[in-house]
């Protein structure tokens, strides 16, 4: 089942070199699955990310022929009714932990108003929800955790810390930008288990941004592969080793590898023909 | 002749509540012309053993000799012509206000260089990077070419021994597959030695001959590359780590 439809994503950025196109007619849909985009850095992939959530600032431009949410298009949305969709319908997990939370607050405060965003409860049954969204999140000292303030925790956790976070709305779809990059492999392990778990149990649709191949063909269901703002090729994750874009394949080459060990590694070596070409639609 | 021995390392940092101990009992050698490789989740102590090296930690204890020189609380000029270092963020070590020029001809004439212009254009050639860059600011550059300058400053002093703390973790993976081809190139081409540290353990096993595995400080394994590549580690830890690294794993699929 469709959850989100985008069609045609264009985003533009005036410069004094005219106008840069950051997105560029990216067409996708997600259902209840775990759908990867891939690329390098400036391919956009985070743009769209932010584009879906109307997050883009001014003068940054969103057009799109719609970007619908069970049918409904948030384009034609007032701002005013955005903000009923943003972390309650559709949830964003932000890169960094250390840009995106407040460092004058602590866990707890900015847990608390995430949650008072969407739910009238005590204060006594706000606490409750918080402690338990961050068990959920394998956080094993939550009471010292929400009196501690984001510099007191490590990477780690503060980037558990925001998926909590998120989650207390219960949110229908979340983006994922990089959340684990900041991670040691053992803790990426158990944060992806938890998203892992999210979109097994409450049937969400993840959108999981992400510039490590290996992991997105282990983790996810579908793969989008941009290039300098289009989508160059969509696949079943489990496929993506059997890639036929050039660009595609030659990022998987560009890996070093535990178990075939080279003398070189392959060198991109890109063809402008590929950033003139149509995107390709991630519509299933 | 010996590359870098490090016996009975500990290093601690002192903070109003407690005593933190960093490393603890670390054995390491690298000999002359090896590439050895430290790997571990952050926090193990890592990059720690590269800072204490270079003498940027003064809290240790225990005895650590490279190139033939045992180190004390003070490193001799020397040291610093012989052991050079590669960071992980080069947005972060370069000076966002020196041009390539600047930084390469400061670190010669500290060195005590003459024909600065001659090895400028030679080491920009070294690191692949053209004429054209010399004059340039870090903001006009990307990342792999900023981390290109970086490794060039480290070659200026013509050092035996380059210590790389993460050098392509910053950067992705297409530009990554350049950096790791060019520090290859450069260890033949000038016999050097590498420690490098990294978390992730297939550039380590493209890059080195060694991989040191740290947990919690110690360093809990040290073996051959090779033995890595056949899924041989025997403590527990690098197991962990290695199957971590080779791919993500659904907890329902392990079950089945």
């Amino acid at each position: 089942m469709t959850r989100l439809e985008v069609e045609n994503l264009w985003v533009k950025f005036p410069t004094r070199n005219g106008i840069f196109d950051a997105v560029r007619g990216v067409s996708f849909s997600l259902g209840e699955e775990r759908l990867g985009i891939v690329g390098e850095s400036g391919s956009g992939k985070s743009m769209t990310g932010r584009a879906i959530l109307r997050l883009i600032r001014k003068p940054g431009e969103v057009t799109a022929n719609h970007i619908s949410l069970d049918g409904e298009d948030l384009l034609q949305l007032s701002e005013r009714e955005m903000r009923r969709i943003r972390g309650q319908r559709i949830s964003m997990i932000m890169q960094d932990p250390k840009f995106s939370l407040n460092p004058v607050m602590t866990v707890g405060e900015q847990m608390l108003e995430s949650y008072a965003q969407q739910a009238k409860g005590t204060r006594q049954q706000a606490k409750d929800k918080v402690l338990e969204m961050l068990e959920a999140v394998a956080i094993r000292d939550p009471l010292r955790v929400i009196n501690a303030y984001p510099h007191e925790l490590s990477g780690g956790m503060g980037q558990r810390i925001m998926i909590a976070m998120m989650l207390i709305p219960d949110p229908d779809i979340l983006i994922a930008d990089e959340p684990t990059s900041a991670l040691d492999v053992s803790v990426q392990t158990q944060v992806l288990n938890i998203l892992d778990k999210l979109v097994r149990d409450r049937g969400m649709g993840l959108i999981f941004i992400s510039h490590d191949l290996n992991l997105v063909s282990a983790f996810c269901d579908r793969v989008l592969i941009m290039y300098s703002g289009r989508i160059v090729e969509a696949c079943a994750a489990d496929k993506l080793h059997e890639a036929t874009h050039p660009y595609t394949q030659g990022l998987l080459k560009s890996l070093p590898r535990l178990d075939a060990p080279q003398e070189r590694l392959q060198v991109l070596d890109r063809d402008p023909a590929w950033a003139k070409a149509d995107s390709v639609s991630g519509i299933r | 002749m010996s590359g870098i021995i490090i016996d009975k390392l500990n290093v601690w940092f002192d903070t109003p509540e407690a005593r933190v101990n960093a490393v603890k009992n670390v054995n390491l050698r690298v000999e002359k012309g090896q590439s050895v490789g430290l790997v571990g989740e952050s926090g193990s102590g890592k990059s720690t053993i590269l800072r204490a090296l270079t003498g940027l930690i003064p809290t240790w204890s225990g005895s650590m000799e490279v190139a033939d020189e045992k180190l004390g609380r003070k490193r001799s000029h020397r040291f610093y012509k012989k052991v050079q270092m590669v960071f992980q963020d080069p947005y972060a070590s370069l000076h966002p206000r020196h041009s390539v020029d600047q930084v390469l001809s400061e670190t010669l004439r500290l060195h005590g260089f003459s024909d600065i212009d001659q090895r400028i254009s030679k080491l920009l050639s070294d690191v692949g990077l053209g004429p054209a860059f010399r004059f340039r600011y870090p903001h006009q550059l990307s990342g792999g070419q900023r981390q290109r300058v970086a490794i060039a400053r480290a070659l200026a002093p013509e050092p035996e021994i380059l210590l790389l703390d993460e050098p392509t973790s910053a950067l992705d993976v297409s530009v990554q597959a350049e950096i790791l081809n060019l520090l290859v190139d450069l260890r033949l081409e000038h016999g050097l030695t590498y420690l490098m540290v990294s978390h992730d353990l297939a550039v380590i096993g493209h890059m080195c001959e060694y991989i040191a595995v740290m947990q919690l400080g110690e360093i809990v394994e040290i073996m051959p590359v090779k033995e890595m590549r056949e899924l041989r580690p025997t403590h527990p830890y690098s197991r962990h780590l290695l199957e971590s690294s080779l791919g993500y794993k659904s907890e329902d699929n392990s079950v089945q």
